[in-house]
């Protein structure tokens, strides 16, 4: 019975000290700006392989997420007789909740379970630390252009996510239900504000972006450098990520968008 | 794949994401580039605006001549007081002209519709409307009929 006591506070204490490291970390990977000549060509590197390919499923799930919110809100609005306002409804949703969100789950499980899989092996075949002994910090060499990789490349996919979805939407809706083109975007435009929505959603995948980066590259890191160690630390990039970005996203958008 | 090739690739890729941007601000929101100084403002007092909000639209004849700037509570004749912004292009609103709350459709959107009046006195910068039409309230006209007056 004690025995269960004792292993329950030594595993609360193994969750804070792995959160302190991982803060110490984030110091020694934020705080290490390598030379622009050296970093420079790391960064654009990540941001190929961060960014560039996860365009892929970024554009297609927008397209048809949008889509699906065309057809979707078209049959409720029109119990209404309101379906011009559809293009309000798509484009709020996206700018404002789902282009933020969604982007970062697809992120988390593309790429930052590609990021931890590809630092734990490098930690598990000791890569990590031959870079130590040679005098390179891994930190800056390796851990900072796949970080400000992941930070740079969310919102962009988050934008173009939201792009692709209004763009869908308006597929389903004008050229398939029947909208009236000009309603579309006109209700849209009246009441999308740039600063209240676009702007904080904006907001959002930045913040999702340095979330997303700092535990994918962290999980990488601080694995067991064994086989099943890697795959226990890719699979909980992929949840704390999501559980990160689901619960930034409610207090984000109390704060954002809620009436205090 | 070759450096240059990765380093032009990644800068396509920025520049979409800017370009997603641009369209979302432009084309998606309400941000247009007008002048500020294109319009002039009016004031208001309603007993009650209903649903009205800032934002709101201002119409005369069903065109769009302004926007609602702000709604506030006059703490002494206990009224909403609204400011609008007209215009500038539209500066013969007779002097004794009516601001009325009109709905659009059953559900839709409440904005405020100028009915003219006969002045040749035009408003200008800063004056109020003479007279005003609160919203409809749905439980007071049901009750009205209710009671068959």
């Amino acid at each position: 019975m004690m025995d269960r006591i004792a292993a329950l506070g030594r595993t609360g204490l193994d969750v804070i000290a792995s959160l302190g490291r991982a803060c110490q970390f984030l110091a020694g990977v934020v705080g290490g700006v390598p030379k622009p000549s050296v970093g420079f060509p790391l960064l654009v590197k990540q941001l190929y392989a961060v960014g560039v390919l996860s365009l892929a499923i970024v554009v297609v799930s927008g397209l048809f997420i949008g889509m699906v919110l065309g057809l979707q809100g078209y049959t409720i609005l029109s119990d209404f007789g309101s379906e011009a306002a559809i293009g309000q409804m798509i484009a709020l949703t996206l700018v404002r909740e789902l282009a933020p969100v969604v982007a970062a789950l697809l992120f988390a499980g593309r790429a930052g379970s590609a990021l931890t899989a590809e630092i734990g092996l490098m930690k598990a075949t000791e890569q990590l630390s031959s870079m130590e002994m040679m005098g390179v910090d891994p930190l800056r060499r390796v851990i900072a252009p796949r970080f400000w990789a992941g930070f740079i490349s969310l919102p962009v996919l988050a934008m173009i996510f939201a792009v692709v979805g209004v763009w869908g939407g308006m597929l389903v809706g004008v050229e398939w239900l029947g909208v009236y083109e000009g309603s579309y975007w006109g209700n849209m435009q009246a009441s999308v504000d740039f600063v209240d929505d676009v702007l904080n959603g904006l907001i959002k995948s930045v913040v999702f972006g340095f979330v997303c980066a700092w535990i994918a590259v962290y999980q990488g890191y601080d694995c067991v450098p064994t086989s099943a160690g890697i795959s226990s630390a890719t699979t909980k990039t992929v949840v704390y990520s999501s559980l990160a970005v689901l619960g930034l996203d409610f207090v984000l958008t109390a704060v954002m968008f809620g009436n205090f | 794949m070759a450096q240059r090739t990765t380093e032009i690739i990644v800068g396509l890729f920025i520049i979409a994401g800017l370009a997603a941007l641009l369209f979302l601000a432009l084309q998606v929101s309400g941000l247009s580039p007008k002048a500020a100084g294109a319009t002039y403002k009016l004031h208001a007092n309603f007993n009650d605006i209903g649903g009205l909000a800032p934002r709101g639209r201002i119409s005369m004849a069903g065109v769009t001549v302004g926007t609602i700037e702000s709604i506030t509570l006059d703490r002494e004749t206990f009224q909403a007081r609204v400011t609008m912004s007209i215009h500038k292009d539209v500066d013969n609103i007779p002097a004794d002209s009516a601001a009325v709350i009109r709905t659009s459709g059953i559900l839709g959107e409440q904005y405020i519709d100028i009915s003219i009046g006969g002045d040749l006195e035009s408003l200008k910068e800063g004056d109020t409307f003479y007279s005003t039409q609160s919203a409809m309230n749905l439980e007071r006209m049901i009750s009205n009929f209710a009671s068959g007056r």
